[in-house]
């Protein structure tokens, strides 16, 4: 990968057109925010709508298969699994999870990735040489086997799980960030700001920052999905959230072992995983091509 | 030419360092490394010895050089689990996993350069709609994922193929579909819209105007030219599948490197997981010069120039 495919010239969009006149002309993907809406409301307000505690057992009402399968019952939507725990309640649980992780997870690699990007790009040289270096070196250490490195050493749980993303994912934002400061910083406005005395702190953020924030919305809701993959495999592994939490690599873990009696434990959680990177994916396509139509390769 | 290698080769024993350094600072995270690198029931004696190995009295970056001295002879310790000396573990699952990759590299091609080149063919077709919509159903589901369903499916329901284990052609079906599942995608876009590009091309119009069969021009001459970027990308896939197959080698229990490391992390056998994660990135950055250097070979029209 080398630095000129990540060179891009930036947006030159004139600022009257508003967010409004922009929405306009792009159809909506209503389903995928339909989708992705449940999910928030599943991760907020769980309790209140699953219909069971997702960590109460019922042994008397183990293995049971979903409602519209024979010996299923509506009690048990999508039936139960091998503790008799509902398993419609344990994925509304695990919406929370998927949502905090990413969430957090995004929020502090889009930070430290734009900030290093920002610092790399607008002073250069040195610094530039020393922060690429080090995305670099980052980017040679497969994610998960760093996520196994670090979790032997410290003890696995839901921060571990959101620093070790974020450890991963900081350096996509930074060398993309990286590459739109080199031509913003050109711009009169900077040099101006510059001449009339504005601190560096204050053209970062006043003058630089508005600038990037379409990329970095981009940029975000395109990696959710990628982050609740990853967060699954992890958990999965049992390396990330641990008992009794509840996540849906987690279930999958646990209805891999008795894969031959529920095809449901194994299916289900999986398919809200789907569901929730595929609406992820279509929002984020979207996104870009409203806001950052030069980048429909990502 | 010569000169773009040899930086790029640079580059590359750069990053190996720097994957080192940074595995060393994480085995120094837990407060006492020395305990890492034993086992748990070991004597007070040989803890005290292996403080002193380390050095850990020393400063940081003499402890470093140490641990990087002894990383070089191939001195990772000894495993606790396996009773043989880490690198050895490590090198012993090498070829599991490469097999594995590479089988995973021919199904992901398999299936996205037929799919690819018929989209593109035709465009905005049954076939297109098709694949794009697998595209992105494929990026949707964890490769994990699919290979339980897989095993749901081929192994649980129909019986048709082993669940795990390693031995004949027949258990490395499921891994290798399950691992090659996500590059599809991207190679299938790929191809598509390079195919695109080639099929506008003079040459293409040419050959069509003369009467070449329809057939000859799209799989002899538009798709060698549309090949050139899916090298690159294959070379990238492969490379991650290299440093990936952690959660396939866990599910279909196939004895490669990834099933070791994480077996080892269960089994705290730190020096096996110090040895597996170094070499795992060493695969990993090996595999990305290679595609880097191979642009030139590929493609003759790229020159590395100084």
């Amino acid at each position: 990968m080398t630095d000129t495919a990540i060179t891009i010239v930036a947006s030159a969009q004139p600022a009257a057109r508003g967010w409004v006149s922009r929405l306009r002309g792009k159809r909506l993907p209503w389903i995928s925010l339909a989708i992705f809406a449940l999910i928030i409301i599943a991760a907020t307000g769980g309790e209140a709508i699953a219909p069971h505690d997702p960590n109460e057992l019922n042994l008397a009402a183990a293995f049971r298969p979903p409602s519209w399968e024979s010996g299923g019952s509506l009690d048990y939507l999508l039936g139960t699994d091998n503790l008799g725990r509902d398993i419609l309640s344990r994925i509304i649980a695990g919406a929370r999870v998927s949502m905090i992780t990413s969430f957090y997870a995004i929020v502090l690699a889009g930070g430290i990735g734009a900030l290093a990007g920002m610092v790399a790009g607008y002073f250069g040289k040195f610094v530039d040489t020393l922060i690429m270096r080090i995305v670099d070196i980052q980017m040679s250490i497969p994610a998960l086997a760093l996520a196994l490195m670090i979790a032997a050493v410290l003890s696995p749980s839901l921060s571990t799980v959101i620093v070790v993303i974020s450890l991963t994912y900081w350096t996509w934002y930074a060398r993309i960030v990286r590459g739109e400061i080199l031509s913003l910083k050109e711009r009169d406005y900077v040099a101006l700001a510059k001449v009339a005395g504005v601190s560096t702190p204050m053209i970062f953020f006043r003058h630089l920052l508005p600038n990037i924030m379409n990329t970095l919305l981009v940029l975000a809701s395109l990696q959710v999905g990628q982050v609740i993959i990853f967060e699954a495999s992890l958990s999965f592994l049992g390396l990330g959230i641990q008992n009794p939490d509840v996540s849906w690599g987690l279930m999958l873990a646990d209805a891999r072992n008795y894969i031959t009696n529920a095809w449901w434990a194994i299916t289900l959680p999986g398919i809200a995983i789907m569901l929730t990177c595929l609406s992820a994916n279509l929002i984020g396509d979207w996104l870009r091509d409203t806001f950052d139509p030069k980048r429909r390769q990502l | 030419m010569w000169g773009f290698i040899g930086r790029r080769i640079a580059h590359s024993i750069i990053s190996i360092i720097g994957a080192s350094i940074l595995i060393f600072v994480v085995s120094r995270l837990s407060g006492d490394p020395a305990a890492l690198l034993l086992p748990a029931d070991a004597p007070q004696s040989a803890l005290i010895a292996m403080r002193k190995t380390l050095g850990l009295d020393l400063p940081m970056w003499r402890q470093y050089l140490m641990f990087a001295g002894r990383a070089i002879t191939g001195d990772f310790g000894q495993s606790y689990s396996w009773q043989m000396p880490a690198l050895m573990l490590v090198l012993e699952r090498v070829p599991a996993t490469l097999q594995l990759a590479l089988s995973a590299l021919l199904f992901s091609v398999l299936i996205s350069v037929p799919l690819g080149i018929l989209s593109a063919v035709h465009r905005g077709g049954w076939i297109d709609t098709f694949g794009k919509s697998f595209a992105m159903l494929g990026q949707a589901m964890p490769g994990f994922w699919v290979g339980l369903l897989l095993i749901l499916l081929f192994s649980v329901r129909l019986n048709w193929l082993p669940a795990f284990g390693s031995g004949g052609a027949s258990h490395l079906i499921l891994p290798a579909i399950a691992l090659g599942w996500y590059p599809v995608a991207a190679q299938m876009r790929v191809v598509r819209s390079a195919m695109l590009d080639v099929l506008e091309s003079d040459y293409i119009r040419m050959g069509r105007s003369i009467g070449a069969p329809e057939r000859t021009l799209i799989w002899k001459y538009a798709f060698r030219n549309a090949a050139i970027p899916l090298v690159t990308v294959l070379g990238v896939y492969f490379a991650s599948m290299l440093g990936g197959a952690f959660v396939i080698e866990v599910i279909f229990a196939w004895p490669g490197l990834g099933r070791t490391v994480v077996d080892a992390v269960f089994a705290r056998d730190f020096p096996v997981v110090q040895a597996g994660v170094l070499f795992t990135s060493i695969l990993f950055v090996v595999a990305n010069l290679l595609v880097d250097l191979s642009y030139g070979l590929i493609d003759p029209r790229i020159r590395h120039h100084d």
